[in-house]
């Protein structure tokens, strides 16, 4: 538009000028983003294509039913799978009280006094810390005590990662139930540990049970509290005082081998271990929806 | 007052009032078991937080007297000692240390821009119909087992890696003097670069997943008031949401550098496992920390060399607790200042 | 201080020199009423007089947070709650308490009515059944979910919610009901309901209802206690004080000149 005095044109070219130049950036920023966007998806995808295609050639009923073998020879990953499935059932069975009734405290139980916030606090930081060093913990404890390796020993490093994940989860879904629940419930003259067990805990229920799931799915995958507690077990083993073999670690040693099957049947477990996790974290995605 | 209750309710209302009530003596007293089931109760809930308290201080514990052997030997000289010899038990951690130290940066040096983008874009740039299962596709991603990352690092990436950057970046930087050295060594794919790279791959959903909730907490209402001003997208975020939030993506980043630190498995797998220093190249084999305790240590006969790689372990715990710590502190500084200002 | 009129015949609870503190803040101050026997006694005021908060000292629902705390005499049946040694849960089941908001338990209806039952009764099969139909019939909610008492109780709508909530209270047969503001999250045909319920329950109760709602304080209630700033400042029968209040202040809230 064509204003009166030359100093307002010149503004308005000014103004265009600066206009376009912040439109550059932006579009540069946005373009960046939708990029680092793409990189991630793009890994997803590939990896588990890759995954998908390199296990699945390896899939076979032999794949369940029969041992690890011995370098080229035949075999399977039965007790590598018997022995993930027993160590990560056992390590939930025994986490999972312990982690419920500590987040039962923390979110019922004088949650702002000094043990409550310090139990928070170390609860993150055992959340997070390196899984090996659990290992380490229980090596200290339980293999180095009773000289030797053991299925045990392994159950519990796997309970000790369970532990956080289901304090933090229960803690958090306890703490979203509405005080007036609670309050019907004492009004009615319910003791304190029904009040938690029969009405805040079950009305808290799916919340708590994604946060199991999302535990068993997480020490399915853990590799490192197992390499020197269960360590691993060429044979079928159900003795807990033995060493067992676990999936995971079984994957590790073919995988870093240079044998031809011993890495065919690491891929086979690696898609087993892939699907079961994602299979897990999407059933506890489902489960949270529906409430 | 009378009531205007229908028929149906009245003749209900008679045969309620004809019921015989029972009187006070009749409520039975399970009040002695009920108090006792209370106690019991309490003290075993407050039992388990006192174990989870006990279970910090049991690792601390069992890692101090597991290396006693070695930090009686070496005290802190071990921090910076390269010698690695299982045979003349002369041990060092400065290898293992460096090679975790390395590839934690390298991962974050790629892994934290790229996830200031995808949480950028996530929540600013997608449609509403991306946002759900792209959110939960970069959720999954994080919760893939770091083994999956290991093995594809060692069997498809590593090559791929050594074909498509190694080979061309040592022809190219060759003759070059430092930068010469960092690309020099074998291009077999494997090496801190490698590790560092598949590491930040593994790393990104992660630190993406935090940052993005931390982007979320910012108050609509601010937002809007800057693009009703005529901000663009970029200048919201840079101006408005990213000050706001800095503490929280700080603290994600330390998040991600504690995950980083402490992983094994998508390590171990490209790293190379090799305890000696000899050269700066990021292709050269090298050392983390936790391959080297998952490489030696079932068979390292009790003595010094187990007391060292759990000297080892115990260095590993300590820097991962400072940085937990730390950015724990920045994510609750956020929380306060999020409370104080909506 | 508190003006009283017609002092009423026999009293359920007498409230004797009560405060009560929310941490520093004083919330009520030097209470003293006799709330009668077998009739429906209203707390009216603006908000923040403490009504509620005087309603929940008397099944000691603060002793739920531990910044909250009560002095004074509070005499039920001869004894302090404040001070018994008997379990506080036993005082709960004789003082039942239904709250503004419905909260059905995350049970069907059968179980909803029967928990509280069972956490002190021993009963058969059948004498449970016959408890939850009978607390049902009291809350008039009966013929509308005798056939679906196994269906979940949030499936209801607000006001079956609260009269739920209230068939829960009876069952566990209370000497006193509490009435937490009952009403406020109902449409007016629940309200009504609940009101006609109100009238019903005072035979086999005693009633206290907390309401903001002077019209049903006016309708439901036999006695009618008027508090401002944790002050009691009147009490006396309903009639009574709408129609020619004793002291100025519960004359001005009355007409509507202030709260």
């Amino acid at each position: 538009m064509n204003a009166g005095s030359v100093s307002k044109t010149t503004t308005d070219a000014q103004r265009q000028a600066r206009y376009n130049s912040r439109k550059r950036v932006n579009t540069l920023a946005l373009i960046l983003a939708q990029a680092a966007m793409a990189f991630g998806v793009f890994w997803l995808i590939w990896i588990l294509l890759e995954t998908v295609r390199l296990g699945l050639g390896g899939m076979s009923l032999a794949l369940f039913t029969q041992m690890t073998p011995a370098p080229n020879e035949v075999g399977g990953l039965a007790n590598a799978i018997w022995g993930s499935v027993v160590m990560v059932v056992l390590a939930t069975a025994i986490g999972t009280p312990i982690g419920v009734m500590a987040g039962i405290y923390l979110a019922e139980y004088e949650p702002r006094g000094w043990l409550a916030e310090t139990t928070r606090f170390v609860n993150d930081i055992l959340l997070s810390a390196p899984s090996i060093v659990i290992g380490l913990f229980i090596y200290a404890l339980v293999v180095a005590r009773l000289k030797s390796f053991s299925g045990m020993a392994g159950v519990l490093a796997l309970a000790l990662i369970v532990i956080p994940v289901v304090i933090r989860t229960t803690e958090n879904m306890l703490a979203l139930v509405p005080a007036g629940l609670r309050e019907a419930s004492y009004a009615l003259g319910t003791p304190k540990w029904k009040v938690i067990t029969l009405i805040t805990l079950r009305s808290a229920r799916a919340g708590v049970l994604t946060g199991i799931l999302l535990a068993v799915a997480r020490i399915s995958g853990e590799t490192a509290p197992l390499l020197f507690t269960a360590l691993s077990n060429q044979f079928w083993n159900s003795d807990l005082s033995k060493p067992m073999a676990s999936l995971p670690v079984t994957i590790f040693k073919f995988a870093m081998s240079p044998y031809e099957n011993w890495q065919e049947l690491a891929w086979a477990g690696v898609f087993l271990i892939t699907m079961a996790v994602l299979g897990l974290n999407i059933l506890a995605r489902v489960l949270t929806r529906q409430k | 007052m009378s009531s205007v209750l229908p028929v149906d309710e009245n003749s209900d209302a008679v045969r309620a009032k004809t019921m015989p009530p029972q009187n006070q003596s009749q409520r039975h007293q399970p009040w002695i078991s009920g108090v006792l089931a209370d106690r019991i109760f309490g003290f075993f809930a407050k039992g388990a937080a006192y174990l989870t308290l006990g279970l910090l201080v049991g690792i601390l514990l069992s890692l101090v007297v597991g290396a006693w052997p070695a930090i009686e030997k070496y005290g802190l000289s071990f921090l910076w000692r390269s010698q690695w010899d299982p045979v003349q038990e002369e041990f060092g951690g400065l290898v293992m240390i460096y090679g975790t130290l390395a590839t934690s940066i390298i991962a974050l040096l790629i892994a934290v821009p790229v996830s200031f983008g995808i949480a950028l874009f996530l929540t600013e740039l997608s449609p509403a119909w991306l946002k759900r299962p792209l959110g939960t596709a970069i959720e999954l991603l994080a919760a893939v087992p770091s083994i999956v990352y290991g093995m594809w690092g060692l069997m498809v990436f590593g090559p791929l890696l050594a074909e498509y950057v190694q080979t061309p970046l040592q022809s190219l930087l060759g003759g070059v003097p430092y930068l010469g050295a960092l690309v020099s060594g074998p291009p077999v794919g494997i090496g801190i670069l490698s590790a560092g790279i598949i590491l930040a791959i593994m790393v990104i959903p992660f630190i993406a997943s935090v940052m993005r909730d931390v982007f979320e907490v910012v108050p609509p209402m601010l937002k809007e008031s800057a693009y009703g001003l005529g901000a663009t997208t970029w200048e919201v975020v840079s101006t408005i949401v990213l000050p706001f939030t800095k503490t929280g993506v700080l603290g994600a980043v330390m998040l991600g550098l504690g995950r980083a630190l402490g992983e094994t498995m998508a390590v171990t797998f490209v790293i190379g496992n090799m305890n000696q220093l000899t050269s700066l190249s990021v292709f050269e084999a090298a050392n983390s920390i936790t391959s080297a305790l998952a490489n030696e240590f079932a068979e390292a006969g009790a003595g010094l060399h187990q007391a060292s790689l759990i000297y080892l372990g115990l260095v590993l715990f300590f820097i991962t607790f400072v940085v937990l710590a730390f950015s724990k502190l920045l994510l609750l500084r956020l929380k306060k200042s999020e409370g104080a200002k909506s | 201080m508190v003006e009283t009129a017609n002092a009423p015949s026999a009293s359920k609870i007498s409230v004797r020199n009560l405060n009560f503190y929310y941490g520093k803040y004083h919330a009520l101050k030097g209470i003293n009423m006799e709330i009668p026997a077998g009739k429906v006694t209203a707390f009216i005021g603006p908000s923040g007089c403490g009504k509620s908060t005087l309603l929940r000292t008397f099944n000691r629902m603060y002793g739920l947070y531990p910044e909250q705390r009560a002095e004074g005499e509070i005499i039920l049946d001869g004894e302090n709650l404040l001070t018994t040694k008997k379990d506080v849960a036993l005082i709960r089941a004789k003082v039942g308490m239904v709250f503004q908001k419905p909260t059905p338990f995350p049970m069907s209806i059968y179980d909803n009515i029967a928990f509280g039952v069972k956490l002190f009764e021993k009963l058969s099969a059948s004498e449970m059944d016959d408890r939850v139909e009978w607390a049902l019939r009291k809350a008039a909610l009966w013929t509308e979910v005798k056939d679906k008492l196994q269906q979940s109780g949030s499936g209801l709508s607000g006001g079956q919610q609260q009269r739920l909530c209230i068939a829960r209270g009876v069952a566990i047969k209370p000497e006193v009901l509490l009435l937490d503001e009952p009403c406020s999250a109902l449409d007016p045909i629940s309200t009504a309901k609940v009101e006609e319920l109100i009238a019903e329950l005072k035979n086999d109760y005693t009633v206290v209802i907390v309401t903001h709602n002077m019209q049903q304080a006016a309708r439901c209630s036999d006695y009618t206690a008027y508090m401002y700033l944790g002050d009691l400042v009147e009490f006396g029968e309903t009639e009574q004080l709408f129609f020619k209040p004793q002291r100025k202040e519960t004359e001005d809230y009355i007409t509507g000149r202030f709260g």
